[in-house]
């Protein structure tokens, strides 16, 4: 679907983008991370055909971003950072031009307008100058705006900023939605986001992917220590850790009393390959100690993108 | 040509929207009425010769005025972004943007009409010379357009799109009157560029090729120097 070589943004002398390549399959939800000035937004905006790349090949379908952008932007909806829209405009006559230019008209037209204002829920403010609209209600007009064309490829950058946490998960379900039959690319810095959202993510740091790889797996990469969280009724913190370090490869950490329920909170770090859950369970089993949680805690994103982000 | 309509539409829905758009009209319709008929009655003639002469003068500042938000509004706010990424060639774009302009400078003309139906009630008004005013008018107008256009898809200031376009359209309009500044060899051809005598043969009711083209030259100069700054803008 979407084929990126070599791809190479240079403002002046700074190097925002940096030879990347990867390719986008049909109908997978990409989610391009990084931190602050990564290069995210560059390597976006040159997919939409907004900057012209410094070097580097673009293909989308079997369009050449260099020969047929117009056709490359039917294909694209595209909502950039912060929704700039026309702060002067009645959301729907921005919706209305929006429409027309992509070539809807009469009935088509009125019905797409229909199912937008329902599925971003633009119900009610109509009639509102976009000016005037809070950050999230702006944002779901762009979301609106993207998806007008009922594109194959939808580019969303950081669709979700600004937006109260009900937002978030009703806009990650139309994302989800979408991504079931369309390519959908967003970029953002919630690692959370990224996680509930994406098939795929893409790291990005300084202009050159550092990762990228199928969300579960990327989580399932790095170092083999494991985490377990227990939780324990009726336990003594020494007691607790003198057993459980018996356990092979096990260091065991514990909160220094009992919370207010008589609840003792545990970390276990394991080393090595085997896992040690049996043995643990065992353990706990020979003791009067009643088991609450028991809780394997996968590495989490944030670590991982700590590691391959950290400036050195 | 669907796209360039609706790009023009949303313009020049745009221009009736905004406030600027109706201050500009207001102090244009206050400085030509005023310097008009200010001496209109000292003069005591039936013609429109005054208001045509001094119409250069004012649309070099009242034109780039109403341009100046064309380019530079949409880089400010970023909306620029969204535009280029909708399946619309440059091309499309500006010359939509272009079209939006000269319909409402076309509009800003529209209240004088009454001048003439006004003195065509006091005396024998001959109605030649106030028809290809105006359409001399609409020329001029759409050249400062085209320039207007330019500067402001320099900057995306529009204070600095506006004095860019005014001191151009003012060098165009002026430059035939100074002609002493230039050495001989050269006078035809800054005579030629002044904006000032061509605008002043239309207005006459001469409808010469050589005017026609001067009008068409800069607005195709205009529009291509703004395509150029698009393009460098990427």
């Amino acid at each position: 679907m979407i084929q990126v070589e070599g791809l190479t943004k240079y403002y002046d002398d700074f190097c925002a983008v940096d030879r990347i390549d990867f390719a986008i399959q049909k109908g997978e939800i990409i989610g391009l991370l990084g931190p602050n000035g990564a290069g995210k937004t560059t390597t976006l905006r040159m997919l939409t055909g907004y900057f012209k790349p410094t070097a580097g090949q673009v293909k989308i379908k079997d369009f050449d971003l260099q020969d047929d952008i117009v056709a490359i932007k039917q294909l694209i909806g595209y909502l950039p950072e912060s929704a700039p829209l026309y702060p002067g405009m009645l959301v729907y006559d921005y919706l209305d031009y929006v429409a027309s230019i992509r070539k809807l008209t009469g009935d088509a037209k009125a019905e797409r307008l229909h199912r937008l204002v329902d599925l971003c829920g633009l119900q009610g403010i109509m009639h509102k100058t976009i000016g005037e609209l809070s950050k999230g209600l702006k944002q779901r007009v762009g979301l609106a705006h993207a998806m007008m064309s009922d594109p194959e490829i939808l580019i969303l950058d950081e669709p979700t900023s600004g937006l109260d946490p009900n937002q978030i998960v009703e806009i990650r379900d139309i994302i989800r939605e979408i991504g079931r039959e369309k390519t959908v690319i967003l970029s953002t810095h919630i690692l959370s986001e990224a996680e509930a959202t994406c098939d795929r993510i893409v790291i990005i740091h300084r202009g050159r992917i550092v990762a990228d790889d199928r969300t579960e797996n990327l989580k399932q990469s790095g170092s083999h220590t494991r985490r377990i969280h227990l939780a324990l009724q009726n336990a003594d913190p020494a007691d607790a850790i003198a057993t459980l370090s018996t356990i092979d490869g096990i260091t065991a950490t514990a909160s220094p009393a009992p919370d207010t329920n008589g609840i003792l909170n545990l970390a276990l770090t394991c080393r090595g390959t085997d896992d040690p859950r049996p043995a643990v369970y065992t353990a706990i089993k020979a003791t009067d100690w009643v088991l609450v949680e028991f809780v394997q805690q996968t590495k989490n994103l944030e670590t991982i993108f700590r590691e391959l982000t950290k400036e050195n | 040509m669907h796209q360039v309509s609706h790009i023009m539409g949303k313009e020049l829905k745009d221009f009736f929207i905004s406030p600027i758009a109706y201050i500009v009209i207001s102090v244009f319709l206050l400085v030509t009425g005023w310097l008009f008929f200010s001496t209109f009655f000292v003069f005591n003639q039936a013609d429109m010769r005054n208001f045509f002469n001094l119409l250069p003068m004012t649309f070099a500042f009242v034109v780039p005025a109403i341009t100046m938000r064309l380019f530079a509004e949409e880089l400010n706010t970023g909306s620029y972004e969204i535009l280029l990424t909708l399946p619309v060639t440059f091309r499309e774009i500006i010359v939509g943007k272009f079209l939006a302009g000269v319909v409402f400078v076309s509009a800003i003309l529209v209240p004088t009409l009454v001048y003439p139906v006004f003195i065509a009630m006091m005396g024998e008004l001959d109605w030649g010379p106030v028809i290809g005013g105006y359409a001399g008018a609409v020329m001029l107008g759409a050249a400062f357009t085209a320039i207007g256009l330019f500067a402001s898809a320099l900057t995306r200031n529009q204070i600095i799109a506006f004095i860019m376009g005014a001191v151009i359209c003012f060098a165009l309009t002026t430059m035939d009157r100074m002609l002493f500044f230039f050495p001989t060899p050269i006078l035809n051809v800054v005579n030629y560029l002044g904006a000032s005598s061509h605008f002043q043969n239309v207005a006459k009711g001469i409808i010469d090729s050589r005017d026609i083209l001067y009008f068409l030259s800069l607005v195709f100069l205009g529009l291509y120097a703004a395509h150029l700054a698009m393009q460098e803008k990427k």
